[in-house]
C-alpha cells in the first residue's frame, strides 16, 4: 500500500468542491440581502447574516447543553430523574472537592500571569531590534498542540535519582546550585501550578501579540509628550500604557480564562490527572465517558457553565461602553 | 476589571507649552539612567526568550538522539557529546508496515483543515457584523448568548453532534434532516461541520471586537448613497478587516491542526480521513509511550503550522493592530 | 473570502452540480480486492464464503499490535470478500460509549474489560452471540471464561487474546551466579529479597506510571495478593462488592503489599526512593533487572515486549518469568489474567461471520504465527508461540487445575476499577495510609 496520488485525488475534488459550494451558497445569501421586502428590513438582513452560523451552534452546542443540563439530573444511563443527587455527590466527595479547588487554581493564575508575562514582553521589546524574532520565539508555543507542549514539559520536569544523569532540565538546574533533585508532578499543590506553567507558556505568546499590536496603536505624540514631561518608565507605563491598552487587555484575559476553564489534555498527557490535579474538564470526561456516570458528568459541565457567567457580566458591561463611546 | 479606565494622559502634570528639549543637553546622569534601564529591559526580555525556548530546543536536539541517550542523559549533553541518528524521524515518517502512509495523512490533515477555517471565517464575520451594526432588537442578547457558548465543553457535543449525523434532525416526529451516511472522501463533510460549529463562538468573539471597532461615519456615508448590508460588508468591511480575518484564519487553522478529540469522532481511525495528530497518537504504541518517537513525531506535526504561522506572520500582527486602533 | 460572487458562484455552482451527479461513487471509493474463492489456500473458509460486505472493528489496540492482527484476518477477508475495516484507538473505552450512544456503533468491538462490555449488556446495545459461535466457544474456553462474557445465561462475548498477569521478571543469569533460586512459597520469597538486599541490591522495582491510567499496576499487586490470600472466593466477593472494599480480609492483603512495595530496603532497584514508583513508566520499570540493579518485577506477560532487541527472553536467558508463588502451597496457586472479548452491536450474517471465525482454532494459531500473542483457547498448536513466557503462560491458563481469575480492576464500575482504585493506589504509593486509602475507595463506590 505505497502513496498514490490517484489515492488521494477524491480528497482534493471533494474538498475543492465542499469549498466552491460553500462559496456559492454564501454568494447567494449576500445577492439576497440587499432584495429583502421593504418591510422590517432590518430583520431580514440580520436573519441572513445569522443565520448559517445560529442553525449551526444550535444544533452543535444550544441543544447539546440544553441536554447536558436535563442529563444532570438524572442518573447514570440518562434513564430516571434523580433531583439534585449529583450536585450534593459534587459538593460531598471529597475528591471532587479536589477537582474545584484545583481549577480555582487555574483560573487565578492561568490568565492573569500568562497576560502579566505577555505584556511585559511586548513592552520590553518594543520598538527594539529583532523584535519581530523575539515575538516569533514567544509565539511558537501556540503553535504547538496542548498534547506536543505536555510532552515537551514532561521532559523538562522529568526526573532520576541523585547521583545518576538528570534528563530534565529543571532537576539538572536544581542539582548544579547544589540541591537535591525532586519529584516535581508528585507533590500537591505545587504540582498543579507546575501544570499552569504549561498554559501560561503556551498562552502568553498569544497575549503578547494582541497587546503588542495595542501597543503600537497609542499615538506617538502622547508618548513622546510624556517623555518630554520626565516621567520615568513605571509612570509612564502606569499612566499611558495601561490605559490605552486596557480594553485589548480585557479581551485577552476573558479569552485565556475561557481558554483555562476548558483545559483538558495538559492535565491528561502530564498526570492524567492524579496526585490530586485533576480539574473539572478531566473529571467531566472521565465521569460521563469512561465510567458511564452520565449524570455526574453532566452535572459537573453545568458547573462549568456557571463558572463562565462573571465573564458574560464583564463583556456584557464592556459591550455597554463600548456602544455608549461610538 | 470593575473600574472604568483613568483617560490617558489624565494624570500627568500639563506641559509647558512652546518648550522643546533637546536631547542632546540630557543630563549625562540620566543618560546612564536611561542605559542601564534599557540594558535591564534586554536582560529580563532575554531572559523571558531563553525560557520560552529552551524546552522546544530540548525536544528538537532530543529527536535527534539515539533512543538509549535520550533515556538516559540529558539532552544538553549532546554539545560534549553529539550523537545525530535519523532514526526517530524514520520510524514516524515510513513506519513499520505503514510505509509511505504518512504522506495519505498529511493530505487528510490539509483537507480537513482548510474548508474548516474557511467555513469558521466566512460565517463568523457574517454574524460578527451582524450582531455589530445592524440593528435589530435583542442584538446584544444574541451576542452574549454566542459569547457564553465558548464555555459549552465540546465533549459534551460529540454525542448528540454524532446522532444527528448518523440518524438525521426529527423535531415533534418530523424529519427535518436525513441521516448522513457518507462513505470514502464525502467522510469529511461531517468533520468540517462539526469543526466549524465548535470554532465559531470564539470566531465571532474576536471578530466582533474588531468590527464593532470601525468607525461609524464609514456606514454613514455609504447608507446615504442608498448601499444595504450585503453591499456595505462586501465593499466595506471586507477589505478594512482582512488583516484581522487572517488571523482569526491562523487561530482556527492552529486549533484544527493540533486537534485529536473530534477528528477521532468524526474521522475514525483509518488512513481514509484520519489527520497526522490521529496517526501520532497511534504511534505511540498500545501499552504505552516510546519517548523517541514522540520527540520526532512532535515535530513533523508542527512544521505545518510554524510554516503557516511564519509566512502569515506580517498580516497577523496588522491584523490585530487594525482591530486595536481605538483601543 | 467572499469577493464579488456573480460570475464566479455561477461557475462554481455548476461545475460541482456535474460533481455530484456524476462523481458520487468516485468519491466514495470502491470495494476492496479478493482471492479467487475457489483457490485452495480458501477451503478452509468456505463456510463463510457468501457473505461479503463491510464489518466495522473497533479497540484500543494500535501500531504494530494492530498490524499483526489485521494481518492474522487477512486471508478470511481476502477469500470471503468480507471487508473488514479496522480502527485502534488510545481512547477506546471512552470513545466507544460515545460512537454507540451517538448511533454509530462500530459491528464488532474488542473490549479489554468484561465490566465494559457488561455496560452495554445492560443497556440492551451488545447482540448475544447467536448458537454457532456459542458452539464455538463452548469448545474453545473453559467455563471460567465463558462466565465473564455471560449474562442471564446468554453468552454475548467470545475471548480473544489472553495475557498473564502472575508473572515476576528474573534474570537467571544474576540468579545462578548469586546463588538464588526461584521461590515456590511467599515466605521464600520475601527470604531471597532479604537476601538480594543483603548483597546491596534492591530486590523489587516496580513503576505504575501509565498517562491517564497510571495506578493500574500497582492494583495487579493488590489483586494476586488477595487471590493468593484470601483465595478466590474472598477475591470474587471482592470484586463483586459482595464485601466491602475495606474489609479486615483486603486490609490484610494490602499490608503484604506493604512488606515489599513501601518498604525502602526492598524498592525501587535502579529508579530510586519508594516514590518513584509513582513517576516511573510501567514500559521502563523492569530494565534495571538487565543491569543487575533489580532482582524481581511483577508485571503481565505482555512484557515480554518491551525488552530491548538483542535480549534473550528464557529459562537460561537474559530474564525469564516465575508464577508469583502461593503464600500457603497446600491451597495451591490461583493465577490472574486479562484480555479481551469481541463483542457486537450488529447481526447482520457478515458479521456473525467474523465472530464466528474469531472463535476458531484456526484464527487462534494464524494469530500466534504473527508472534507476540497467545490465548487460553484449547485448540491453540503452544510450539507456534515465540516468546517462552508466552508458552508457559498459555499452558498456565489452559491447565484444567488452574484456578484463574480475571483483573478484579476489569471487573469492577469503571469509576473504581479504571478510577478510583488507580487514583488510591497511585496516593497510597505515595504515602497515604492503607485506612485511608481503602476507604477512600469504598466511598467512591457507586450506589
Amino acid at each position: 500500500m505505497g502513496f498514490s496520488i490517484l489515492d488521494e485525488l477524491p480528497k482534493l475534488v471533494w474538498l475543492l468542491i465542499g469549498v466552491a459550494a460553500f462559496l456559492a451558497a454564501i454568494g447567494c445569501l449576500l445577492f439576497f440581502v440587499d432584495r429583502g421586502p421593504r418591510t422590517k428590513y432590518e430583520w431580514w438582513q440580520a436573519s441572513l447574516f445569522l443565520a448559517p452560523a445560529l442553525i449551526l451552534l444550535l444544533l452543535g452546542l444550544v441543544y447539546p447543553a440544553v441536554r447536558t443540563t436535563f442529563l444532570s439530573f438524572s442518573d447514570s444511563r440518562g434513564e430516571n430523574w434523580v433531583g439534585l443527587q449529583n450536585y450534593t455527590w459534587m459538593f460531598t466527595q471529597p475528591l471532587i472537592l479536589t477537582v474545584l479547588r484545583n481549577t480555582l487554581l487555574w483560573v487565578v493564575f492561568a490568565p492573569a500571569l500568562a497576560t502579566a508575562t505577555g505584556l511585559m514582553y511586548a513592552i520590553l521589546v518594543d520598538r527594539r531590534r529583532f523584535e519581530s524574532l523575539a515575538k516569533s520565539l514567544i509565539f511558537m508555543p501556540m503553535a504547538i498542540s496542548f498534547v506536543g507542549a505536555s510532552i515537551i514539559w514532561k521532559f523538562v520536569y522529568a526526573y532520576s535519582p541523585a547521583g545518576d544523569d538528570q534528563i530534565g532540565v529543571l532537576n539538572q538546574v536544581v542539582v548544579w546550585f547544589g540541591g537535591e533533585p525532586q519529584l516535581w508532578l508528585l507533590n500537591p499543590p505545587l504540582n498543579t501550578l507546575l501544570l499552569i506553567v504549561v498554559l501560561i507558556w503556551v498562552q502568553a505568546g498569544f497575549a503578547m501579540v494582541v497587546l503588542s499590536a495595542s501597543i503600537k496603536a497609542i499615538p506617538d505624540e502622547i508618548i513622546e509628550a510624556a517623555r518630554i514631561d520626565g516621567t520615568n518608565a513605571w509612570q509612564q507605563f502606569r499612566h499611558i500604557t495601561l490605559p490605552s491598552v486596557w480594553p485589548t487587555l480585557t479581551v485577552v484575559l476573558i479569552t485565556i480564562s475561557v481558554q483555562t476553564l476548558k483545559v483538558f489534555d495538559i492535565v491528561r498527557t502530564m498526570t492524567g490527572g492524579q496526585y490530586e490535579t485533576s480539574v473539572i474538564a478531566n473529571e467531566m470526561y472521565a465521569q460521563a465517558f469512561r465510567y458511564g456516570e452520565l449524570g455526574q458528568g453532566s452535572a459537573l459541565a453545568v458547573f462549568l457553565f456557571v463558572l463562565v457567567i462573571p465573564l458574560v457580566i464583564v463583556q456584557m458591561r464592556t459591550n455597554r461602553r463600548q456602544r455608549e463611546q461610538r | 476589571m470593575t473600574s472604568t479606565p483613568t483617560p490617558p494622559v489624565g494624570g500627568l502634570p500639563a506641559k509647558a507649552p512652546g518648550k522643546t528639549v533637546d536631547r542632546s543637553r540630557e543630563s549625562s546622569a540620566a543618560r546612564v539612567r536611561k542605559r542601564l534601564s534599557t540594558t535591564a529591559a534586554s536582560v529580563v526580555a532575554v531572559v523571558i526568550a531563553t525560557v520560552w525556548t529552551l524546552p522546544t530546543a530540548g525536544l528538537l536536539i532530543s529527536s535527534f538522539r539515539p533512543e538509549e541517550e535520550i533515556k538516559n542523559t540529558g539532552w544538553w549533553t549532546f554539545f560534549t557529546d553529539p550523537q545525530i541518528t535519523l532514526r526517530n524521524y524514520g520510524d514516524v515518517l515510513f513506519g513499520t508496515a505503514s510505509q509511505g502512509q504518512l504522506a495519505s495523512y498529511f493530505v487528510n490533515s490539509f483537507v480537513i483543515t482548510v474548508p474548516s477555517t474557511v467555513f469558521v471565517v466566512v460565517l463568523a464575520a457574517l454574524a460578527a457584523y451582524a450582531l455589530a451594526w445592524v440593528d435589530f432588537p435583542g442584538r446584544d442578547w444574541v451576542f452574549l448568548g454566542v459569547f457564553a457558548l465558548q464555555i459549552v465543553p465540546l465533549q459534551m457535543s460529540l454525542v448528540p453532534l454524532l446522532s444527528f449525523f448518523s440518524e438525521g434532525v426529527t423535531v415533534a416526529g418530523v424529519q427535518l434532516m436525513p441521516a448522513w451516511d457518507l462513505q470514502g472522501a464525502l467522510a469529511f463533510t461531517n468533520v468540517w461541520v462539526a469543526h466549524t460549529i465548535f470554532g465559531l463562538p470564539l470566531g465571532i468573539f474576536l471578530l466582533h471586537n474588531f468590527v464593532s471597532q470601525l468607525p461609524r461615519s464609514l456606514f454613514e456615508a455609504a447608507r446615504v448613497d442608498g448601499a444595504g448590508h450585503g453591499v456595505l460588508f462586501r465593499r466595506v468591511v471586507v477589505p478594512l478587516v482582512v488583516p484581522a480575518l487572517v488571523s482569526l484564519a491562523i487561530f482556527q487553522f492552529l486549533w484544527v491542526w493540533n486537534d485529536l478529540l473530534v477528528a477521532l469522532i468524526f474521522a475514525g481511525g483509518g488512513v481514509e480521513t484520519a489527520p497526522l495528530t490521529v496517526r501520532l497518537a497511534e504511534l505511540a504504541g498500545t501499552r504505552g509511550e516510546e519517548w523517541q518517537r514522540l520527540t520526532a513525531g512532535a515535530f513533523v506535526s508542527i512544521i505545518v503550522p510554524l510554516l503557516v504561522f511564519f509566512s502569515l506572520q506580517r498580516y497577523f500582527v496588522r491584523g490585530l493592530l487594525a482591530g486595536s486602533v481605538k483601543g | 473570502m467572499p469577493k464579488s460572487p456573480h460570475p464566479r458562484a455561477t461557475v462554481a455552482a455548476s461545475l460541482s452540480l456535474v460533481f455530484l451527479t456524476g462523481g458520487c461513487a468516485y468519491l466514495e471509493g470502491g470495494g476492496s480486492q479478493s482471492a479467487d474463492p475457489d483457490s485452495p489456500e480458501c477451503e478452509a473458509f468456505s463456510q463463510w464464503q457468501g457473505n461479503e460486505g463491510t464489518v466495522s472493528v473497533y479497540a484500543s489496540i494500535r501500531d504494530e499490535e494492530a498490524e499483526r492482527m489485521e494481518r492474522s484476518w487477512q486471508q478470511f477477508a481476502d477469500c470471503t470478500g468480507i471487508d473488514i475495516q479496522y480502527e485502534g484507538s488510545g481512547e477506546f473505552e471512552a470513545q466507544v460509549q460515545v460512537k454507540v450512544d451517538g448511533g454509530n456503533a462500530p459491528d464488532i468491538a474488542l473490549f479489554p474489560q468484561p465490566g465494559l462490555l457488561a455496560r452495554f449488556i445492560d443497556a440492551g446495545d451488545a447482540v448475544p452471540a447467536p448458537d454457532s459461535v456459542r458452539t464455538l466457544a463452548e469448545e474453545g474456553w473453559s467455563e471460567d471464561w465463558l462466565n465473564y462474557a455471560t449474562v442471564d445465561g446468554e453468552l454475548y462475548g467470545t475471548p480473544l487474546g489472553a495475557n498473564f498477569k502472575s508473572f515476576v521478571w528474573y534474570s537467571p543469569t544474576y540468579f545462578s551466579e548469586n546463588g538464588h533460586e526461584v521461590p515456590q512459597t511467599w515466605d521464600e520469597m520475601i527470604a531471597l529479597s532479604d537476601a538480594i538486599a543483603a548483597d546491596g541490591v534492591k530486590p523489587w522495582c516496580a513503576g505504575i506510571e501509565s498517562g491517564d491510567a497510571t495506578g493500574w499496576p500497582a492494583t495487579d499487586w493488590i489483586e494476586n495478593v488477595i487471590l493468593r490470600e484470601q483465595g478466590p472466593d474472598v477475591y470474587d466477593q471482592w470484586v463483586g462488592h459482595e464485601i466491602p472494599f475495606n474489609d479486615p480480609q483486603i486490609t490484610e492483603a494490602f499490608d503484604r503489599a506493604d512488606e515489599i512495595l513501601r518498604n525502602e530496603d526492598y524498592v525501587n532497584g535502579g529508579h530510586g526512593n519508594v516514590q518513584t514508583i509513582g513517576t516511573t513508566s510501567f514500559q521502563d520499570a523492569g530494565m534495571p533487572i538487565l543491569d543487575d540493579e533489580c532482582g524481581m518485577y511483577l508485571m503481565g506477560s505482555f512484557y515480554a515486549a518491551q525488552w530491548p532487541e538483542g535480549t534473550t527472553v528464557g529459562e537460561d536467558g537474559d530474564v525469564f518469568a516465575f508464577n508469583l508463588p502461593p503464600v500457603d502451597p497446600e491451597e495451591g496457586t490461583p493465577v490472574m489474567g486479562g484480555g479481551e472479548f469481541v463483542g457486537a452491536f450488529a447481526d447482520r450474517p457478515e458479521v456473525v461471520a467474523v465472530r464466528e471465525y474469531l472463535a476458531t482454532a484456526e484464527y487462534a494459531n494464524s494469530r500466534a504465527a504473527e508472534g507476540a500473542w497467545f490465548s487460553a483457547h484449547q485448540g491453540l498448536d503452544l510450539d507456534g508461540l515465540e516468546a517462552p513466557t508466552d508458552r508457559l503462560g498459555a499452558e498456565i491458563l489452559r491447565d484444567p487445575e488452574t484456578v484463574f481469575r480475571f483483573d478484579g480492576s476489569d471487573l469492577m464500575p469503571a469509576a473504581v476499577g479504571a478510577g478510583t482504585f488507580w487514583r488510591g493506589m497511585t496516593n497510597w504509593i505515595n504515602g497515604e495510609e492503607t485506612d485511608v486509602t481503602l476507604d477512600y475507595i469504598e466511598d467512591s463506590w457507586p450506589s
